[in-house]
């Protein structure tokens, strides 16, 4: 074997032009966009065709449009979820069980267990899953700040956890009992159930509350003392700490913000869209938030733009492959490519590789 | 107590605790080439779904077993070879791009999978390999069909640990891939390419796991379902972290993991079993993996240099 190989390095780049810092990213879609035309053309389809269905089945009707926005509405809660705790260099891989411990607690208080009347009920619910969401992070933060256990590896294991406790829970104390043997929850009361944003528009509010948390968590960052905190430590915790930030407690705090608004996730699709808790609530909402959240570069206000993005790929090639012989799972496939192509695009727009 | 006691006792049990840990051997030894080397890959569960995938379609497409081995082999190295360039010339985040090569493997696997077989509903079979048991040694009680009596893969995944640990320890090449993950400063004051070595040991380790993932199709079953990784390759990283990132002790993990779940599955069997939801046998496994981390947080020996990008001339 080669060990000593080609000798290449980075090169910082001082001042990156406009052009290196546009000019790569905008390579990067383009990339992806060819190899989208080539998934397409290997699966025997007019590639042109294909992409035209995507985009007309994402954003081709006003039908089409709230789909996407409706399915942008949990990835938008995940994806800030991901970029708060990211930002911090939390790990925080299980957006997927925080949001279904949101979901249980919305199930748990909103159907009938407390009767309120709506804009009571709500908030209550909203404080209840967040704080649940948060619990369930609460505990691999705790073991990463007190004894440097990894949290990689505790909240992906954690996601396997959750979603058996549920499928318990559904079988069992929270089984349906009119629900004909399915393993499903009662249903909401009507005051539990976020309405509409506007009569006759199938978009519900949950849509309007992640684009409140989105401009909340953008001021926190930007604007609060902990936003600060959780940059530096993001950035360089050892010179955090030697700078005063209290970086275990800035850790702690993160991680609670970022399960809570994992959770939100879970309750605005079982308040706002299903009215009932199922195991296929999320087709993995928690892991693409992290696509999402990279995308958009951990910006808590491109994650609603980055959101919709990913969303619309999503409606479009569900859409498109009805009418085309083409796998829904190329939207999956271009989200990976997008993701990889994206990160080396924004390393690559303050470093070259040289020689020597 | 004595339901426990029988199951315990039978040889059964302890040859499907041997047959679980199989995949997990190879795909944890996969990992822990790569973190000795300085890198973690969290493509692990990725590269084992893409790996149980190619393995078995090689197979069914009419090329050999062992053939098929080559293919899994083939495709985990390559998935090894994005996950390395991206990672260490380029020294991008080994979280971002792990999950990244984990979210590609598996969608390129199922969109594969859709072109290849559009219209079946229950996926086809092939004919696995079959065990080979090994003369007189079979016969002996307990260990013989634990240990004698499985397939050759399974004797490959033993042979493995014995290979990575001789390669690390007792080969110049090993002492490179060491000094790659503790100090790469030191290995470029050799005059050798931490690059080349940190990409190959990725390469060589993703091919593992593939072996691991073509082991669950090719070996265990007879078959490839979506889901039937299973977050095993998540396991296997908490697996190299409870064996100190030490392949006999990782062995070992890996041994005494696969017992519990065994021991999960005949249990629910058992008049208790029928009492208690069977979610709780099934969460187990999890559960153990992260009391196992958290046990083995203080003495753990992690590579010094484990997701440290490394630039030279860069201090």
């Amino acid at each position: 074997m080669a060990m000593t190989g080609p000798a290449m390095r980075l090169e910082r780049i001082i001042a990156p032009s406009w052009s290196r810092r546009l000019g790569l990213p905008a390579l990067a879609l383009v990339a992806t966009v060819a190899i989208a035309a080539w998934l397409a053309w290997l699966a025997g389809a007019a590639p042109l065709t294909v992409l035209g269905l995507i985009v007309d089945g994402a954003a081709g009707s006003k039908f089409a449009l709230l789909e996407t926005l409706n399915r942008a509405t949990p990835l938008i809660f995940t994806g800030l979820a991901v970029a708060v705790a990211f930002r911090a260099r939390l790990w925080n891989i299980g957006a997927e069980a925080q949001l279904y411990a949101g979901a249980v607690v919305t199930v748990l208080l909103g159907t009938g267990a407390i009767v309120l009347p709506a804009p009571l009920l709500l908030p209550l619910i909203v404080g209840a899953a967040m704080l649940a969401g948060a619990a369930l992070l609460l505990g691999p933060a705790l073991l990463k700040t007190r004894l440097g256990v990894d949290e990689v590896v505790t909240t992906l294991l954690l996601n396997f956890i959750f979603l058996l406790f549920v499928s318990y829970l559904l079988e069992g104390p929270m089984k349906d009992p009119m629900g004909m043997g399915w393993p499903k929850s009662e249903r909401l009361v009507d005051a539990a159930r976020l309405p509409r944003i506007a009569e006759g528009l199938r978009l519900h509010w949950g849509f309007g509350l992640a684009l409140i948390c989105a401009a909340i968590v953008w001021v926190i960052q930007a604007r609060t003392t902990l936003g600060y905190e959780i940059r530096a430590v993001g950035l360089n915790a050892r010179a955090a700490r030697f700078a005063g930030v209290p970086v275990n407690a800035v850790i702690l705090k993160t991680a609670f913000l970022s399960g809570g608004l994992a959770a939100l996730a879970g309750f605005s699709e079982v308040a706002g869209l299903k009215g009932a808790l199922t195991l296929d609530l999320s087709p993995g909402f928690g892991y693409t938030g992290i696509v999402v959240a990279m995308l958009a570069l951990l910006h808590p206000l491109a994650v609603v733009v980055s959101a919709i993005f990913v969303a619309g790929i999503f409606v479009g090639a569900d859409s498109m492959s009805r009418a085309a012989d083409v796998p829904t799972y190329i939207a999956d496939l271009l989200l990976a490519v997008a993701l990889l192509l994206m990160v080396l695009a924004i390393k690559m727009t303050g470093f070259r590789l040289v020689r020597g | 107590m004595e339901a426990l006691l029988d199951i315990l006792l039978a040889g059964s049990f302890w040859a499907a605790a041997v047959r679980i840990a199989s995949p997990l051997i190879f795909a944890t030894m996969g990992e822990l080439i790569c973190e000795r080397a300085g890198v973690l890959n969290l493509g692990i569960e990725g590269i084992m779904v893409a790996g149980a995938f190619a393995g078995w379609m090689a197979v069914y497409s009419g090329l050999g077993l062992w053939p098929g081995v080559a293919v899994a082999l083939g495709v985990g190295m390559a998935f090894g070879l994005i996950h390395g360039v991206l990672t260490v010339p380029f020294g991008l985040s080994q979280h971002v791009v792990g999950l990244g090569v984990t979210l590609l493997a598996t969608a390129a696997t199922y969109y594969t999978y859709r072109l290849a077989l559009p219209e079946v509903t229950a996926p086809p079979r092939i004919a696995p390999l079959a065990p080979l048991p090994i003369p007189i040694l079979s016969d002996l009680p307990l260990i013989g069909p634990a240990l004698f009596a499985q397939t050759p893969l399974t004797y490959l995944a033993f042979g493995c640990v014995l290979a990575v640990s001789l390669i690390l320890y007792r080969t110049p090449l090993g002492l490179a891939v060491r000094a790659a993950g503790e100090n790469p400063g030191a290995v470029e004051a050799q005059g050798l390419s931490v690059t080349a070595i940190r990409i190959g040991a990725v390469m060589a380790g993703s091919g593992l796991m593939a072996v691991g993932g073509a082991f669950l199709t090719m070996s265990a079953f007879d078959s490839f379902f979506f889901e039937m990784v299973n977050g095993r390759g998540w396991i296997c990283i908490a697996l190299v972290v409870f064996g100190a990132w030490k392949p006999g002790k990782a062995l070992l993990g890996a041994l005494l993991f696969a017992g519990f779940d065994a021991l999960q599955i005949r249990l629910q069997q058992t008049p208790l079993g029928a009492d208690l939801p069977y979610q709780l046998f099934l969460a187990l496994p999890y559960v153990l993996s992260i009391l196992a981390l958290v046990a083995m947080s203080r003495r753990a020996q992690v590579p010094a240099a484990l997701m440290v990008p490394f630039n030279r001339g860069e201090r």
